[in-house]
């Protein structure tokens, strides 16, 4: 059984890309983090949600064959890196695409999908994916 | 009043699938070999520090410092036990604790070992608790693995450097062959480059044979102080320095996703610590769960510029090259039974200095570099090792 | 008068063939292609459901316009195959779209019209000035029994308008429904898989509802076919709603730009609300358009409206239209449609 309140506290920030940014140097950050790495102490306070476009990048790509049983039906699936257009570079699967569509640099874009299922009676977990332009 | 860090003793575990042989079994067999093998006795030990990474996610087992010291039967003796955990480095990261505690005067003799059971879980499921060294909630939880990670990086790396996909099975082929001639290893059989090219594809760009196999596995090592190797006659190798150095967890947050900048700043400050240059050293340990790590790790370690380690990797880094890389068989052969691997390395950097290496022995082996890294190059930790 | 401010659909990219489904039942290829007008279906991917599904249409209803989806005080979602049987998909998809605290939330089960029936409720409430504006959801990823002849149509997608009173494309006349207590097609508690009486959901079911709501709705606002630029009505496959429009008059002109299924088959709960969203993609000021939904139990909604002069000033090209929905595909074999559809079980108890 997936922890429930592991999963729920982070809902805002998966369904939304929520990302953090630092108001003492301006860097965007997405996972969310509570303090800056460049500004330290500074940054303290000083870290507000931003909303990202959900528009980006491939900056590099891997077809998965062998994965964790939530991904069983998904192999052979693209894992990407994408640069987004406010900064920060985000790992996440690209949806809908033959691998041979997926490319360095090609655009794309964010979109609500399933992650994983607790199985047949537990809970279903949503988030971010991508989907090429 | 700092003292100088010996290695008096090794032994380590065949690593495989041992079927039979459970973590504690495991533990226990790798540290009485390198007790036996060092001469010494319970009353000698100051200290145990066991290395381990995913004992708590595998084998739902947590108190491994307890565990280990226990079946070691040295439970009356009252001896400190602590587990070190930095996940795929947990065993270099305790071989440095180790180190530390003798170098501060704290401690005379330390036993340092790292175990791992891996093989009691299998196929998807292994898959899913090896992902646990990334990010759990911002890259596993999407579907990411560690192979996966790493083709991303490879993706890229051969991309911006116009590197074949040859040059990586390099490695491979390079394991296997030093493997054949080491009977502690996992794989022992030799490979070509179109085996490595042609086997099954994991996470693309990479194929079954850029990947190092799901393992179980022991080693350690005895450290003893100066005084102690004085007073009581030992022989031992040094450990010239130590060190060890963070970056971000994630591949995604990193300024570039093929550089690792932990082996970068720990090589930095180990040969600062050595005095020694990149031309003393006669052979390295590489931490090549994925045949790329190998190339960036010669680049970031400093052996090579940046992009130029497909310059080594066909000649310079066989057993007779000019820079013999993983004389053991590496990660992908001799195996990857994570928490051990660091020890695993000291293991072999002793046997190579003491000139009992047998058929894989580097030609008048000085001095050792030793490259175990966390996650995906989350931590690395460097250690230099001389006679 | 209130009516429709932003509408947006969603519509899985993949398809298969009746071809490649008659392949595996030995059924006759030509005869269910011809029988049913049908030339594909959407399949949904295996990591997209009613939730995601809604979520998108949401998320592109609202690239449409300027709303604050804080300004959204109702969300109700109609559908078949809500992903819990206990637990909202409204809320999933208010969330995803931002919407704070208080609003008005609740899951709609009517068939194929749970969809429409959110839509009504939802201009219920903009009417009496509970809400400023609201969203309807209708959508699907329905269910068709491995073998039955459902499986040639049963597909995904589902649409998301807003209705509200300012800023209308598209203002809602009139709505009306009918309903009866009529056991043409049911899924009961915990069944995988609907039953039907096969060509009892015909006559007494489809037919009989379609036709009196549309009738009664004409009756009411005092309007013949030949008034309406457009008709849309349910369409479980591409013969019933051709057949109703032609009892009733209306012309393959009118019926032609919201009728969907024989591209995407049927999509239940999303059914008539994607065939209007094809409408709307299209309308110009002024024209007029009927849609009538029906869901299986049985009962139809009727809604006549008006497109404003507004819709040359929105925003539709925010968001893919149906015919781009339509156009970007990926075919699949039956075999891929099963592991999609999970009709293959892995043994694994987390996916």
């Amino acid at each position: 059984m997936t922890e429930l309140s592991r999963i729920w506290r982070e809902t805002e920030y998966r369904y939304n890309l929520i990302g953090f940014r630092c108001k003492n140097c301006g860097r965007t950050y997405f996972p969310p983090r509570d303090i800056c790495p460049y500004c330290h102490r500074e940054s303290i306070g000083k870290m507000e949600k931003v909303k990202l476009s959900g528009n980006g990048e491939i900056l590099s790509y891997s077809i998965v064959h062998d994965s964790s049983p939530a991904f069983k039906r998904e192999i052979p699936y693209v894992m990407a890196l994408i640069k987004l257009d406010e900064g920060p570079s985000i790992t996440a699967q690209v949806v809908d695409c033959n691998p041979d569509e997926v490319d360095i640099g090609r655009r794309v874009h964010m979109v609500f999908r399933k992650i994983r299922e607790d199985g047949k009676n537990g809970i279903i977990e949503y988030g971010y994916k991508f989907r090429l332009d | 009043m700092l003292s100088d860090v010996y290695i008096i003793g090794a032994g380590e575990t065949k690593y495989g699938e041992l079927w039979n042989k459970s973590l504690r079994n495991l533990a226990v067999e790798a540290g009485l070999k390198a007790i036996e093998d060092a001469g010494i006795y319970s009353k000698d030990i100051d200290a145990i520090y066991g290395a381990n990474g995913l004992a708590g996610t595998i084998n739902e087992q947590e108190n491994i410092g307890a565990l280990i010291a226990d079946f070691s039967g040295l439970s009356n003796e009252g001896i400190p036990a602590i587990r070190i955990e930095a996940s795929t480095a947990s065993g270099a990261a305790a071989l440095r604790e180790a180190y530390l505690s003798i170098k501060s005067g704290e401690y005379n003799v330390v036993v340092v070992g790292g175990v791992e059971k891996m093989t009691d879980l299998h196929g998807s499921d292994i898959v899913n608790k090896m992902s646990s060294i990334l990010d759990r909630e911002w890259e596993a939880f999407y579907g990411a693995t560690p192979a996966s990670m790493a083709a991303i990086i490879a993706r890229k790396y051969m991309h911006d450097f116009n590197v074949e996909k040859e040059a990586l099975a390099m490695i491979p082929v390079n394991d296997h062959n030093n493997a054949s001639k080491n009977p502690d290893a996992q794989y022992r059989n030799k490979i070509t480059v179109e085996q490595a090219l042609n086997s099954t594809p994991v996470a693309d760009p990479l194929n079954l044979m850029d990947c190092s196999p799901v393992s179980d596995g022991a080693a350690a090592v005895v450290l003893a102080s100066e005084d102690y190797v004085k007073k009581n006659g030992k022989d031992g190798i040094r450990i010239l320095s130590s060190a060890i150095a963070e970056d971000y967890l994630s591949v995604g947050s990193r300024e570039s996703i093929y550089t690792f900048n932990s082996a970068r700043l720990a090589a930095e400050k180990a040969f600062m610590r050595s005095g020694l240059k990149r031309d003393d050293i006669s052979f390295i340990e590489l931490h090549d769960s994925f045949s790329i790590y190998a190339l960036i790790e010669l680049e970031d370690l400093g052996f090579v510029e940046k992009g130029h380690a497909k310059d080594i990797v066909y000649n310079d880094i066989k057993l007779d090259g000019s820079l013999p890389v993983n004389p053991s068989g590496g990660l992908k052969a001799k195996g990857d039974p994570y928490g051990a691997v660091g020890i695993g390395q000291a293991v072999e950097a002793y046997i190579q200095l003491k000139e009992k290496a047998g058929e894989r022995q580097v030609k008048g082996a000085k001095y050792a570099l030793l490259h175990n890294m966390a996650g995906t190059g989350a931590s690395s930790v460097v250690h230099i090792l001389g006679i | 008068m209130s009516g429709i401010v932003s509408y947006g659909s969603y519509i899985p990219q993949y398809r298969i063939k009746p071809e490649e489904i008659a392949r595996i039942w030995g059924d006759e290829p030509d005869k269910m292609k011809n029988n049913l007008f049908i030339l594909s279906k959407s399949v949904p991917a295996p990591d997209e459901d009613v939730a995601t599904i809604s979520v998108e249409a949401a998320r592109n209803a609202l690239k449409r316009s300027d709303i604050d989806p804080a300004d959204i005080g109702a969300i109700y979602v109609g559908s078949e195959s809500h992903p819990y049987a206990v637990k909202p998909t409204a809320t999933i998809v208010a969330a995803a779209i931002g919407m704070p605290l208080q609003y008005f939330a609740a899951d709609y089960e009517f068939a194929c019209k749970a969809g429409t029936a959110g839509m009504q409720n939802i201009k219920a409430m903009v009417d009496s000035g509970y809400i400023k504006y609201g969203m309807a959801i209708g959508s699907d990823t329905s269910q068709g029994a491995p073998g039955d002849a459902l499986e040639y149509t049963a597909s995904a997608g589902g649409t998301a308008m807003i209705i509200g009173k300012e800023n209308v494309i598209a203002e809602i006349n009139s709505t009306l429904s009918v309903s009866t207590d009529t056991p043409d097609f049911w899924r009961r508690e915990g069944e995988p898989y609907p039953k039907h009486g096969e060509r009892f959901t015909g006559e007494p079911g489809y037919f009989k509802h379609v036709i009196a709501a549309a009738r009664a709705m004409m009756e009411r606002m005092e309007t013949k076919p030949e008034d309406y630029d457009y008709a849309v009505f349910h369409q479980p496959n591409g013969k019933f709603p051709t057949r109703a429009a032609k009892i009733l008059g209306f012309t393959e002109e009118q019926y032609k730009t919201g009728l969907l299924t024989p591209y995407i088959g049927n999509t239940y709960s999303g059914s008539t609300m994607n065939g209007l969203s094809a409408i709307l993609d299209e309308a110009q000021p002024g024209d007029r358009i009927l849609a009538v939904s029906f869901g299986s139990g049985a009962g139809s909604d009727a809604f006549d409206i008006t497109v404003t002069d507004n819709i040359k000033d929105y925003k539709k090209y925010n968001a893919p239209t149906i015919k781009k929905l339509i156009e970007k595909v990926k075919f699949i074999d039956y075999g891929t449609y099963t592991k999609f559809r999970k009709i293959i079980v892995t043994g694994d108890s987390v996916e």
